[in-house]
């Protein structure tokens, strides 16, 4: 199988702490991965390196089946090559209504030109439709983002990844502040997307991460400690003791 | 239920998706034409020629501060140099109407000679006519289009609109943002103002550009009427600027503007080349800028390098904040209202307050009123005027100080909470 991305040998520093050090990654074109580590494992540097908010000081970070390296890449180009992020809060534009925030993500041209020009087709509003309803938002396309509830707020902006289709989609922490039939409803998101796409999901609660039943990644100290499944990481040695602390 | 929603999201004509659209043009049409029929020129003569001229460069300052929220209250990139650009049309316009001015009265003076003139003689008389108040009397290279009306017209669009894509290509691409980048805005319009304060900038130093009410050719053409037709001419510039920014905000584009205003680095998450974004609206809005001075000056008679000082900017942002930014009636309102108020408090029109004590008068206590208004507003009213608006069509904006309601608060929507 060959990787949709390939993160080998990363380094990076921020005033002599090693946040980063030397990380190799790789994920299919079509997996679910999860990502755990305790505070200050370097998973949220992890994000910013693949796209493209933090410029690695060492090593290669190579994507697709035309083997581009994202270092040189802007944060706008990153995401056009079909890389999506999902922040840790919310973040979605409160001011403007659900369908707007739906609207900016659905993939279209990016160019400021053909957007000044862009006029919504009948298939993008019924795009806009499909996904609103598996967000669970169908009726609430009209109203203000800001008056949403923070478990609503999630899913519009996983609805808002899923509208950029991208290839991968990196995840963090979607389940932080969920009520239970919350995050079910957001584990199922998250495994629907993963047939279509590579997700990587970056989570601490085990229990969330046993419940999407995936390959897991786990990070210490700004390197991989161990992967595999579920139940092969929770009985090694090394992540017990440093992650699960007993 | 699905297809009518579905129309919602669809794009509709302007002005259904902006009411106040037309209520606006209709108000800029409404005023015109009483203008006009009040005026001293073309009509029963109630409003004296001067405060024509007045309302006429009001409604030019209405279109600088249209081009201000644009940029600051829909992009968020609060610029504290706009007025350089409105300085720079006022120059490009008002160099021509000077030359052009001079020379006929330099042809005039020359004819009862005995031999024709030679055009060396008459660009030399321009020349020391024009310059003589710096002590030269050779044109700077500045002045190399000076003859040519349509040439100096371009001038009012490209210098303000290069001047503004190579100043926001360099700060934008570095990602200077909030304060810094209006620090540096404000650095530019001071760097400006003080180059042209000098006399060998070619731009007569401190003197400035004056006589420039005076029509080239028309100068048997009252006052009374040519106040009236940059009148006109300043009303359709205001109605065509406020439809362009209505064409811009409504669309797409405006989603996207409003959401770099809100957060910067989501947006380029999204894929969106947000430096291209800012550039774009940045470089519109010092066009709509040149385009106001060059019809304000005019109006005003004379321009000088005091004009583009670092306060001019700021008052227009306090314009703005004033009328409420955000909504493009709003700054217009505000600029207007303000600027009105002002000329009518610094005009010594207003009586003063005698407090037995102490009398306070307001042509020096107006900027006090006006800055503490400012406070006032900012801490009170941060809609503004415009928000006056809001009271009658009950519109609401979600409360970004709770943040979210949480996980402990289940689904509570916010008005569900505060009952």
């Amino acid at each position: 199988m060959s990787a949709l991305l390939e993160v080998s040998g990363v380094s990076v520093s921020f005033d002599g702490f090693k946040a980063i050090n030397n990380l190799s990654f790789q994920i299919g074109n079509q997996e679910l991965r999860a990502v755990i580590g305790p505070n200050g494992a370097g998973k949220t540097t992890f994000m910013d390196i693949i796209t493209g908010k933090t410029k690695p000081d060492e090593g290669r970070v190579v994507w697709g089946d035309k083997s581009q390296s994202l270092l040189a890449m802007s944060e706008s180009k990153i995401a056009q090559a079909g890389v999506g992020r999902k922040f840790q809060r919310p973040t979605v534009f409160e001011d403007q209504s659900v369908s707007e925030n739906l609207m900016l993500a659905l993939k279209k041209s990016r160019n400021p030109f053909s957007v000044l020009r862009f006029k919504a087709s009948a298939e993008d509003a019924v795009r806009v439709e499909e996904l609103a309803s598996e967000i669970g938002l169908s009726g609430a396309l009209t109203r203000k983002a800001g008056e949403l509830s923070h478990g609503q707020k999630q899913w519009l902006e996983i609805g808002m990844l899923l509208a950029q289709d991208p290839k991968l989609l990196l995840v963090d922490e979607p389940a932080a502040g969920m009520t239970p039939s919350e995050r079910e409803h957001t584990t199922d998101l998250l495994v629907e997307a993963a047939k279509t796409r590579a997700v990587v999901v970056v989570e601490h609660d085990m229990e969330f991460v046993r419940r999407l039943d995936c390959k897991v990644t786990v990070l210490h100290e700004g390197s991989v400690l161990a992967e595999g499944s579920i139940d092969h990481v929770t009985s090694d040695d090394k992540v017990i003791e440093v992650y699960l602390g007993r | 239920m699905s297809e009518l929603s579905a129309g919602a999201i669809r794009r509709k004509p302007l002005v259904v998706q902006y009411p106040s659209l037309l209520i606006f043009l209709g108000c800029l049409a409404l005023f015109t034409v009483a203008v006009t029929v009040l005026s001293e020129g073309f009509g029963i003569g109630v409003i004296s020629t001067s405060f024509v001229k007045t309302l006429g460069k009001t409604l030019c300052l209405c279109l600088v501060a249209l081009a201000m929220d644009l940029v600051w209250g829909y992009c968020g990139i609060l610029s504290l140099g706009h007025m350089a650009f409105f300085g720079i049309g006022g120059y490009a316009i008002g160099m021509w109407l000077m030359y052009a001015r001079t020379e006929l009265i330099v042809i005039e003076s020359l004819a009862n000679q005995a031999l024709p003139p030679t055009a060396q003689e008459i660009s030399d008389g321009i020349a020391t006519q024009i310059f003589g108040v710096v002590g030269a009397s050779e044109f700077p290279p500045i002045w190399a289009f000076s003859h040519s009306l349509t040439l100096q017209l371009l001038a009012v669009i490209l210098v303000p609109g290069l001047l503004a894509l190579v100043f926001g290509w360099l700060a934008f691409r570095s990602r200077v943002t909030g304060v810094y980048l209006s620090i540096l805005t404000q650095a530019m319009t001071l760097a400006l103002s003080l180059y042209l304060f000098q006399n060998d900038s070619g731009l007569r130093g401190n003197n400035g550009l004056s006589g420039l009410q005076n029509l080239p050719g028309l100068g048997d053409v009252p006052q009374s009427v040519v106040s009236v037709w940059f009148l006109w001419a300043s009303a359709l510039a205001l109605g065509l600027g406020y439809l362009a920014c209505v064409a811009i905000v409504s669309g797409k584009f405006g989603s996207v503007i409003r959401a770099i205003r809100d957060d910067e680095a989501r947006v380029r998450f999204l894929g969106y080349p947000v430096e291209a974004y800012k550039l774009f609206i940045f470089t519109f809005t010092a066009i709509l800028a040149g385009i106001a001075g060059a019809l304000y000056y005019p109006q005003a008679g004379i321009i000088n390098p005091a004009e583009i000082a670092p306060i001019a900017s700021i008052y227009l942002a306090v314009w703005v904040a004033i009328g409420g930014r955000g909504r493009l009636y709003g700054a217009v309102i505000g600029a207007a209202f303000v600027s009105l108020l002002s000329t009518w408090f610094t005009g010594g029109q207003a009586p003063d307050v005698n407090l037995g004590f102490y009398t306070i008068e307001w042509v020096n206590w107006w900027t006090v009123l006006l800055g503490l208004s400012f406070v006032a507003v900012t801490l009170f009213a941060p809609k503004g005027i415009g928000g006056l608006f809001d009271l009658i069509t009950a519109k609401r904006s979600p409360d970004r100080h709770g943040a979210d309601l949480g996980p402990d608060a289940g689904a509570l929507r916010e008005k569900e909470a505060e009952t």
